[in-house]
């Protein structure tokens, strides 16, 4: 029997629900132009007033927010509330010049906290479960999202946070947790080490795992499914529009039902820019109808993804969105980390390298390795080996500062890393993200 | 008092290694000594050569990636306890070696050492005191 949080919106009529978004679309856009003078600006200067937008069908003249916006706009251009108003802030993976802080109100922080219950309502939750939140706390929103659901659902709530494994198994085991919610590689990592314990899935109670910020496969969602003895579920979100529950997968585990009451999506030719009909393979565009603080119009998500409305056996009537498919942007997502090349670029540049570097990303045993060569230059060519691995090591450490993560750095001959008459070739990402 | 050293970085790929070694022999360049210090992703080449400052131009020609260093050159008799009366006299004298290697040629009796340390001028000095001949440059490259 398919469970739900608040079946009144998760399976409301496609009428209801348009009628619900019409609504508080006009409300939100008159209550950003009015206080927010960034995104006013952009109305202006593509002509568009709160008063051309009547419904959702006129969504498509308001300007877009991209992550360029949200840099230039840091820290306060595109809050909507006083700052006396606001409760809380979450920011993306701390990686510099695109961090994105976003701003809560009380009332933001209940709606997010919604759709995080409505995500482990759909993969079985109740008051009688025991919720493993074991993605970060802090500034990401992974830990504090799932949490807010957790206890809105009434679960007892384990505030785990990543990391010491170890501890993770025993407290699943202790305490009996039935529901795990982390990254997917963490989950990977976790049934790994489940079994170098000597333990197998039948000595814990999980059922169910809620498993998202990075990019997965089906072969690795059978996988955890096997290791932990789970059903495993996908969950989406980004720091932008709240963190995890803008959608999240049910029962059917076949794509992902967006809380449409809180977020119109769109699906865009990301070159155009032109809005694509329904199922049509296109950028993943958000628009925040609820949010007070922060509440970002059309922001583009640079995710490439396909929309559903096709009837769900869950009952759901939200619509669904596929997995990611790749990136519109050269967004890297590495152990859960957005990393831009740019970013390991500019460190190599303070450093006294050559921009000539080639970054490998590979997933070897369920986790994410990032492999970086640098071409030596003549200053940094020593005749001793210490002298090159000082270099090295600050090197890493650099990068470990700015992305949050350990690559591996290697140092190659100059001129060894192939150049390109055109846009030059940074990235191999050898995971295979998508089936 | 010094001599010149050539060092190359060598990426551990196939191939790498031998690319530097033909090039020195399509150019008729005599190698005198070599070691090689090895990490994980290279290595680096360290050679003793007859003309340095030439096979510095060729190699840079190539586009190789090369250094030169001044090291000393010892000679030590080639016997047991030859070497370890010269590190003796380094260790006395507080002097740190970062990395030695040796050679030998055909016709004497005698064994050399080239000593890369962080003080020449210390070196050399309490090398000498103690009855140890530093090698010229020319002596080295035309042996």
């Amino acid at each position: 029997m398919e469970k739900y949080w608040n079946p009144e919106i998760e399976c409301m009529s496609r009428e209801d629900m348009k009628k619900l978004q019409d609504e508080r679309l006009v409300a939100q856009v008159k209550h950003v132009y009015e206080n927010v003078p960034y995104y006013k600006k952009l109305m202006d200067e593509k002509g568009v007033t709160p008063d051309d937008i009547k419904s959702t069908d006129d969504l498509h003249k308001l300007p877009f927010l991209t992550k360029s916006d949200l840099r230039d706009a840091y820290p306060y251009g595109l809050l909507a509330k006083p700052l006396s108003e606001c409760v809380r802030i979450q920011s993306t993976s701390g990686t510099t010049g695109k961090r994105v802080v976003a701003f809560y109100t009380q009332h933001d922080v209940d709606l997010w906290e919604e759709c995080c219950a409505r995500a482990i309502t759909a993969v079985g939750g109740t008051n009688e479960d025991v919720c493993q939140v074991a993605y970060g706390y802090g500034l990401f929103t992974g830990g504090p999202g799932l949490n807010g659901g957790s206890h809105k659902v009434g679960c007892l709530t384990l505030p785990m946070s990543s990391g010491n494994t170890e501890r993770q198994i025993q407290f699943m085991t202790d305490l009996g947790a039935t529901i795990l919610c982390c990254t997917p590689s963490y989950a990977a990592y976790i049934g790994e080490t489940v079994k170098e314990m000597g333990l197998t899935p039948d000595d814990l109670k999980l059922k169910a795992g809620i498993f998202g910020a990075e990019p997965w496969t089906e072969e690795m969602r059978r996988e955890i499914e096997k290791s932990l003895g789970i059903k495993a579920y996908d969950i989406y979100g980004l720091t932008e529009t709240s963190g995890p529950g803008v959608a999240f997968e049910c029962s059917a585990q076949a794509g992902m039902h967006i809380n449409e009451d809180n977020f119109i999506a769109e699906i865009i030719d990301p070159d155009t820019g032109e809005v694509l009909p329904e199922g049509s393979k296109g950028e993943l565009v958000f628009t925040s109808i609820t949010k007070e603080a922060f509440p970002l119009l059309r922001y583009r998500t640079r995710d490439i993804c396909v929309l559903t409305r096709e009837k769900c056996s869950c009952g759901r009537t939200l619509v669904k969105m596929c997995k990611p498919m790749g990136r519109s942007d050269d967004m890297l997502i590495i152990r859960g980390v957005n990393v831009f090349p740019s970013q390991i670029e500019t460190v190599l540049i303070d450093q006294g390298y050559a921009p000539n570097y080639l970054i490998e990303v590979d997933r070897v045993n369920n986790t994410d390795t990032l492999d970086i060569n640098v071409e030596l230059t003549e200053e940094q060519f020593s005749d001793t080996v210490k002298d090159i691995q000082i270099k090295e090591r600050e090197l890493v450490e650099a990068i470990k500062t700015i992305l949050g993560i350990n690559p591996k750095v290697h140092l190659v001959a100059p001129k060894s890393i192939a150049r390109s008459e055109g846009k030059a070739v940074r990235v191999i990402d050898k995971r295979k993200l998508h089936d | 008092m010094t001599i010149k050293q050539i060092s190359i970085f060598v990426e551990n790929k196939p191939g790498k290694l031998s690319a530097v070694t033909k090039l020195l022999s399509d150019n008729g360049i005599d190698i005198r000594a070599l070691s090689i210090a090895d990490t994980k992703d290279f290595g680096i080449l360290r050679l003793i050569v007859d003309k340095p400052d030439e096979t510095v131009e060729i190699l840079k020609k190539a586009e190789c990636m090369v250094t030169l260093t001044n090291v000393l050159a010892v000679c030590i008799s080639d016997k047991p306890g030859g070497l370890s009366k010269a590190m003796e006299t380094l260790y006395a004298a507080n002097i740190q070696v970062e990395y030695m290697y040796a050679f030998v040629t055909k016709n004497t009796d005698d064994a050399y050492v080239i000593l890369r340390v962080g003080k020449n001028d210390v070196a050399a000095d309490a090398l000498k005191e103690n009855g140890f001949r530093i090698l010229t440059g020319s002596e080295v490259y035309d042996m």
